[in-house]
């Protein structure tokens, strides 16, 4: 599942199971590239220094574009004068909220790059600079005069959704209440999901466990800031090279902004420095493309780390209630949860998915979960990996744990009594098709991680967890060249080693070896609209267009064949990368190769090439669970992991390098989210960390290695049955790790991060309490 | 901005004397350019002092090293002698940023820059370390606890800068220790940091102490009453924790993202008990190698 963080913000809900492909099991039972490890072919360039990213395109006569920023959380802007920087020598344009006009279909993107009433945030842009260096710019930007009336600010949820709070927007009235409510207030959205009475079912329970949790706002944490260079030609027509998860959407919201036609506007990603969900949006695209076209020269934009801080899209902190019962022998019988979250200064808190996520992994008779969306004088939000699964997850998974402990029951053995399967109906609403919680949950048990002793100080905790996956809508192209290689064009940043992905399964299907194809991500002028990198759909989307691309290749091929042995193109198959006779009867040739059969494509009806587009459907959850041993310093409070194991269902896994990677890179975003990463805020609404010193994101000496298995339960909507692995891996380990802090501490953690000093206070808290 | 490259200290400081505008010394330029690429400084002049022999050597004097303000914190960490004689100043140095960072960053640069969490300096002051100032009216030794006044802000007049700085021989039986808390395991900054240097007689009972204390307060500390628990003592328990609650006492944190009062304050004790231990180990063992590390 996957949201567009643009357009409007309601999930994108693909309810009905109506998968676009079915599994091949026979295919499958014979894969001869499919699941080896060849090297990414990004690889090289990346390790080398090669690559580039959005920083290093340079064209001529560029100049360089500044952002001003609101040093204030929330204040009206009552007027901008730019006339001194505009007199200054070398500046070429200064732009503000003057220069977009108002835009319906994107709203808040609009408000969000540049601010027009208020300032809405500290960092949020109020003014940019084009000038002939970053000299000259800097200065400029000191030369912009800003008058704001200051009014006062709110950046925790719980103290948003209070009747007195300070308002943001006078036109957000609570939707999803009833009455609907007369003022407006910072709750944009309730939503409910969920089935059953829960009442009844706590009424059978023997043991019922009420606990409040709160989550910190964490950044994805990128190591390439958002960086572009746009240049609008004299006839209107533009480009913009930028480090995106998705062109197609960038070409779309900027052209809008702009006010021209989508055709004029051609965007090329760049390689991608991570993107996680925070590059699913723009941010300086729109700005460098107003500054292009009112300064006649190309203009580049890069943000510093501290802007990326302050105004890309961090995700949600958020406030939780969770409520379960269960009998003695195990049987959860209800489960309640409320999620209020905080996504910024701008609707779209991922609450309903944090709602809709947090009891999947149960088949549960009775359930109800209550989601609010609020804002607060925070940047705006994005996507970050699974949006807003890991911390509903990490309050109903350590209520689970400690039911558990509760009833005497191993924590997997009561996961594995209430698990959902095949036919069970999830927490949101729809039957699941075939999914492998249980298979997941069997295989941390059997592991040998589980079993293993513990030292002093240490504890273990277990915890499960499920993303939706997303399809959406897809577009490739293949090329069978003269000399028998191939290339292939995707329209899907490559954030994960998709491009190895796809030339496995172009190799697999056209029975060619590995090197000798080579995919692209191809611009926004050269395919067809494609969906962004997100909801984890690149290896199912995309690698199932260029799989039906491959067969309309082959078929193609068959039908050249066909046409050199002067027989029907029925009377030919397609094997191990050749043309044969499909029988006896069909006559006597010599098999034909892929590379004969291109070098003389020429004569028998031109170039070879296949394509396909369609909007994926069938994309098929995938489960989690992740065991790990945390050790605490009692005298400190210091949390060190000390053995992690992630247990994912991959259905496929195309190339298993990059699907353990995306499971070791979950549980390493989620170690740093468990531990230590945290949005500060001072009392004066400003961010007081908007660096990597003081934003604690784990170092590689922090974490062990991160062991992996992977499942496999095939998908049944995919040929091959891959099912996306990319968000699942950062679902279970907030839960997991703060179920081993419990453990280790010997008290219950229901505040993140768990920082040294919020430990260290729980344990002395603990010690006065039992004294 | 002016960029200049002097051959001699006095030639260096007759430089910063005579500018007048914004003046810094360039040593591994680790603090000093992060600062100006955030816009915190924007200096008219910058003096360059890596070409300068006297700052850029480490010298054997009187059993003792004098160890040149330009020298690097990677380069004092490959000197087997510096490192056997003063482990825990060495071990401070070498905690500063990255390996990248180390062939960079020296310890005069860590000391000069003021920030109350420099994690070499605890070590320094536990070592009662002494520096060289070369200045318009010449040349001054001073204590390292002396220099840093406040974040940013030091002793040092106009036209002076630290040339050296001098860590004295031993006895036999002397170890010291710094140990930092950070959340992380590196890449970060103390939260609280601590240096301890004993001198203990051939019957393992401690002659002198110094505990030199970092990241509780607006400079580096020397807790006196910190020292004075252990001296006299075997570091038994008692004496340890005498000494832990002398150096929680002498803490004076803020609240901030990086730590809570109540946190700094109960962690510091527990690292100087934790230093202590250790310089103590270290001790015995060089005195059972016969005052060789």
């Amino acid at each position: 599942m996957a949201r567009n963080p643009d357009a409007d913000n309601a999930p994108v809900k693909k309810e009905i199971e109506s998968p676009t492909s079915k599994y091949d099991a026979e295919k499958a039972a014979s894969f001869k590239v499919v699941g080896s490890r060849p090297a990414r072919p990004d690889g090289m360039d990346k390790v080398t220094g090669k690559a580039r990213f959005g920083a290093d395109m340079v064209m001529p006569g560029q100049l360089v574009g500044l952002i001003l920023r609101s040093p204030h959380p929330h204040a009206v802007i009552k007027s901008i004068d730019s006339s001194e920087a505009e007199a200054l020598s070398g500046v070429k344009a200064v732009i503000t909220r003057d220069d977009f006009t108002p835009n319906d279909d994107h709203a808040d993107v609009l408000y969000n790059i540049m601010a027009r009433e208020k300032a809405l945030y500290e960092g949020h842009a109020v003014a940019a600079v084009a000038a002939t260096s970053r000299a000259v710019a800097r200065k400029a930007l000191k030369l912009i005069k800003v008058d704001y009336d200051i009014l006062p600010h709110v950046t925790d949820v719980d103290e948003a959704m209070s009747p007195d709070a300070p308002v943001l927007h006078d036109n957000i009235i609570t939707r999803g209440v009833s009455p609907t409510p007369t003022k407006p207030s910072n709750v944009v959205a309730r939503s409910e999901f969920g089935h059953g009475d829960i009442e009844a079912g706590f009424a059978q329970a023997d043991e019922i466990i009420e606990r409040s949790f709160k989550t910190a706002a964490t950044h994805q944490g990128y190591i390439e800031p958002h960086a572009c260079v746009a240049n609008v030609g004299t006839d209107g027509m533009s480009e913009l090279w930028c480090c995106t998860q998705g062109h197609f959407h960038v070409r779309q919201v900027c052209a809008s902004l702009l006010g021209i036609d989508v055709s004029r506007l051609r965007v090329t990603a760049s390689e991608i420095g991570g993107g996680f969900g925070g590059k699913t949006t723009v941010f300086i695209e729109p700005v460098a493309l107003a500054l292009s076209r009112k300064a006649g020269r190309p203009v580049k934009i890069a943000m510093t780390r501290d802007e990326v801080f302050k105004a890309s899209g961090p995700t949600a902190s958020s406030s939780m209630d969770v409520k379960i019962g269960v009998t003695k022998d195990g049987r959860i019988t209800a489960g309640y949860g409320v999620f209020r979250y905080q996504g910024g200064a701008f609707a779209g808190a991922p609450a309903d998915f944090g709602a809709m996520s947090a009891f999947a992994c149960y088949a549960l008779d009775n359930v109800k979960t209550e989601a609010y969306d609020v804002v607060t004088n925070r940047p705006k939000g994005a996507a970050y990996r699974a949006p807003g699964a890991p911390m509903s997850v990490y309050a109903v998974e350590s209520v689970v744990d400690e039911l558990a402990a509760r009833i005497g029951m191993d924590p997997i053995d009561l996961r594995l009594k209430n698990a959902a399967k095949e036919g069970s109906k999830s927490s949101y609403g729809p039957k699941f098709g075939s999914c492998g919680l249980v298979e997941t949950l069997e295989a941390a048990k059997a592991h040998p991680h589980y079993s293993a002793p513990l030292g002093p100080n240490q504890g273990r905790g277990v915890a499960s967890g499920f993303w939706f996956n997303f399809g959406g809508e897809t577009c490739s192209n293949l090329n069978i060249n003269a000399d028998g290689t191939v290339t292939i064009a995707v329209g899907t940043p490559d954030i994960g080693g998709s491009r190895a992905s796809m030339c496995i399964m172009a190799a697999e299907e056209l029975g060619i070896s590995y090197d000798k194809v080579r995919a692209i991500v191809a611009d926004t002028s050269a395919l067809g609209y494609n969906d962004t990198t997100e909801g984890s759909r690149v290896t199912f989307s995309s690698g199932m267009a260029v799989i039906k691309a491959s067969q309309q290749a082959v078929t193609e091929m068959c039908k050249r064949a066909a046409m050199m042995w002067d027989i029907p193109a029925e009377a030919v198959t397609w094997e191990d990368g050749y043309a044969k006779p499909s029988g006896p009867n069909a006559g006597d040739f010599e098999p034909l190769s892929l590379a004969e059969i291109a070098a003389t494509a020429g004569k028998t009806g031109g170039p070879i090439a296949g394509h396909h587009e369609y909007n994926a459907d069938g994309a098929g959850v995938s489960f989690g669970t992740h065991i790990v041993d945390t050790e605490v310093d009692p005298e400190t409070g210091k949390v060190d992991i000390i053995r992690y194991t992630v247990v994912q269902d991959a259905g496929k896994a195309i190339h298993p390098d990059y699907v353990e990677g995306q499971f070791q890179g979950g549980a390493a975003q989620g170690i740093g989210w468990a531990l230590n990463e945290e949005y500060i805020y001072g009392d004066d609404g400003k961010l007081q960390n908007a660096g990597f010193l003081d934003y604690r994101m784990p170092v590689a000496s922090d974490l062990p290695m991160i062991d992996t298995v992977i499942v496999e339960v095939p998908n049944p909507g995919h040929p091959y049955g891959v099912r996306g692995v990319g968000e699942t891996g950062i679902v279970p380990p907030l839960a997991a790790i703060a179920n081993g802090v419990s453990a280790a501490a010997g008290v219950r953690m229901t505040e993140l991060p768990m920082s040294p000093p919020r430990v260290l206070k729980a344990i002395d808290d603990a010690k006065v309490a039992a004294e | 901005m002016r960029y200049e490259s002097p051959q001699t200290v006095e030639a260096a400081s007759a430089l910063l004397a005579g500018e007048e505008g914004l003046a810094r010394v360039l040593a591994g330029g680790t603090d000093l350019l992060v600062q100006m690429r955030s816009g915190m400084v924007e200096p008219d002049l910058i003096v360059d002092v890596k070409n300068i022999p006297a700052m850029t050597s480490i010298t054997e004097e009187n059993g003792g090293y004098r160890i040149g303000a330009a020298v690097p914190s990677a380069e004092m960490n490959e000197h087997e002698g510096l490192c056997a004689l003063w482990p825990g100043v060495m071990e401070g140095a070498d905690l500063i940023g990255s390996t990248q960072v180390q062939g960079r960053a020296t310890m005069v640069g860590n000391l000069c820059n003021c920030g109350p969490a420099a994690d070499s300096v605890p070590g320094m002051v536990a070592a009662n370390a002494i520096a060289t100032i070369i200045g318009p009216n010449g040349r001054r030794d001073v204590p390292v606890i002396d220099i840093p006044v406040a974040p940013g802000k030091s002793t040092l007049a106009k036209g002076e800068l630290v040339e050296s700085v001098f860590l004295p021989a031993r006895p036999k039986r002397a170890g010291d220790a710094y140990l930092r808390f950070i959340p992380r395991t590196e890449m970060d900054i103390a939260v609280v940091g601590v240096g301890v240097s004993l001198e203990l007689d051939d019957d393992g009972i401690c002659t002198d102490a110094r505990v030199g204390l970092g990241a509780v307060a607006i400079k580096v500390l020397l807790v006196e009453d910190a020292a004075k628990a252990l001296i006299g003592s075997k570091l038994d328990d008692a004496s340890l924790k005498k000494m832990a609650a002398a150096t929680s006492a002498a803490c004076k944190p803020i609240n901030d993202k990086r730590g809570t009062i109540e946190f700094r304050t109960k962690v510091a004790g527990v690292l100087a008990t934790r230093a202590a231990k250790i310089a103590l180990e270290r001790a015995n063992t060089r005195a059972s190698n016969g005052g060789e590390k």
